[in-house]
């Protein structure tokens, strides 16, 4: 059973991205977008947490949502994809569920 | 003629994800009018709403941030932005826009709106306003 | 009430402005000055110009006392000032000009 979990708010605000990392199982996905992009950026107070958390999940970014923001892709930590919107629902289609943490 | 007063917009959102940024920027503009002693605060994740390269196509909203271009003109320069809060996202000076006004008191010559300032300077500042608007 | 242009009909707010401004055309300008009693120069025209470049640019229509400003600086002391703005679009520069820019009303105008 696989989880994609979908986080859309900045961790530096909100503990929405932390407590869902916090509650990911191994091998589970996690997309970020509207605000939750922030997270995706290296070099933060928040990278290394999600940096662990990549050893055993697999974390994504919408595209759009980084370029409406001015973040440039090399502004990611290391292992981050980026997909767009086709991506966001190939992602959900191929996951058992899809929980927010709003 | 009543006297001027020095008023703080503070800033602690990021654009788009919220209306916050957008309605402060308005409001900003709007107030502008008043000719009072006006500066703006960038603090958490306000700092973001200065990032360049901005670029909303993909995602159907408006991009408000050349406007931020134009403060000059309604004469508001006084752009603090946050060391820490910067630092803590990963950012610098580097990764936002040029913003920059002409000073009339020293012939027009173009000088930086926004100001590094450290947190303690921050607290400073706040601390000298009369009053301060929050978004 | 929506407008007549060229043979399309375009939206307006209540008080005039376009709703959408990517439908502006020059004809715009013309319906809407006719209708104003007002017939527009080359000196009208170089500050509908002026707005629509100024929207361009910062996204946003400026506040007479910035318009003023502006003009003063691109055109020339004698334009940028309030008579004379006032002499071309007597309903008031910002207000009435953007409204035939095609832009929304002035952001700053209360």
């Amino acid at each position: 059973m696989s989880i994609l979990h979908i986080v859309n708010k900045s961790p530096f605000e909100r503990n929405s991205l932390a407590s869902c990392l916090g509650h990911a199982l191994d091998g589970s996905s996690v997309l970020l977008f509207e605000d939750g992009v922030y997270g995706a950026i290296k070099g933060t107070s928040f990278s290394d947490t999600l940096g662990a958390a990549m050893a055993s999940r697999s974390v994504y970014v919408l595209g759009p949502d980084l370029a409406a923001r001015g973040i440039d892709e090399s502004k990611l930590v290391d292992g981050v994809k980026v997909v767009d919107y086709a991506g966001f629902v190939d992602l959900s289609a191929e996951s058992d569920k899809v929980q927010s943490w709003l | 003629m009543s006297e001027t007063k020095k008023f703080l917009y503070l800033n602690r959102k990021a654009p788009y994800g919220t209306i916050y940024a957008l309605e402060s920027l308005e409001v900003v503009l709007i107030g502008a009018a008043f000719e009072q002693d006006v500066s703006l605060a960038f603090v958490d994740d306000g700092v973001f709403q200065l990032t360049k390269g901005q670029n909303t196509k993909g995602i159907g909203m408006k991009d408000f941030s050349p406007t931020y271009r134009a403060l000059g003109d309604y004469d508001v320069n006084k752009l603090y932005v946050e060391k820490e809060s910067l630092e803590e996202r990963g950012l610098s000076l580097d990764d936002l826009m040029p913003l920059t006004y002409e000073d009339e008191d020293d012939d027009y010559a173009e000088k930086d709106s926004i100001r590094v300032v450290s947190r303690a300077e921050m607290a400073q500042i706040m601390d000298e306003q009369d009053v301060i608007l929050s978004f | 009430m929506p407008i007549e242009v060229n043979g399309k009909t375009l939206e307006t707010d209540e008080e005039g402005y376009l709703s959408d401004l990517n439908q502006w055309e020059p004809g715009v300008a013309d319906v809407m000055s006719k209708e104003d009693d007002l017939v527009l120069t080359d000196e009208h025209w170089d500050i509908i110009n002026f707005l629509r470049e100024y929207y361009e640019e910062y996204q946003i229509a400026p506040a007479v006392r910035v318009l003023t400003k502006a003009v003063g600086k691109k055109m020339g002391k004698d334009k940028g000032n309030s008579k004379y703005l006032y002499s071309l679009f007597p309903y008031g520069p910002a207000k009435q000009a953007c409204r035939y820019a095609g832009l929304p009303k002035p952001t700053g105008c209360v």
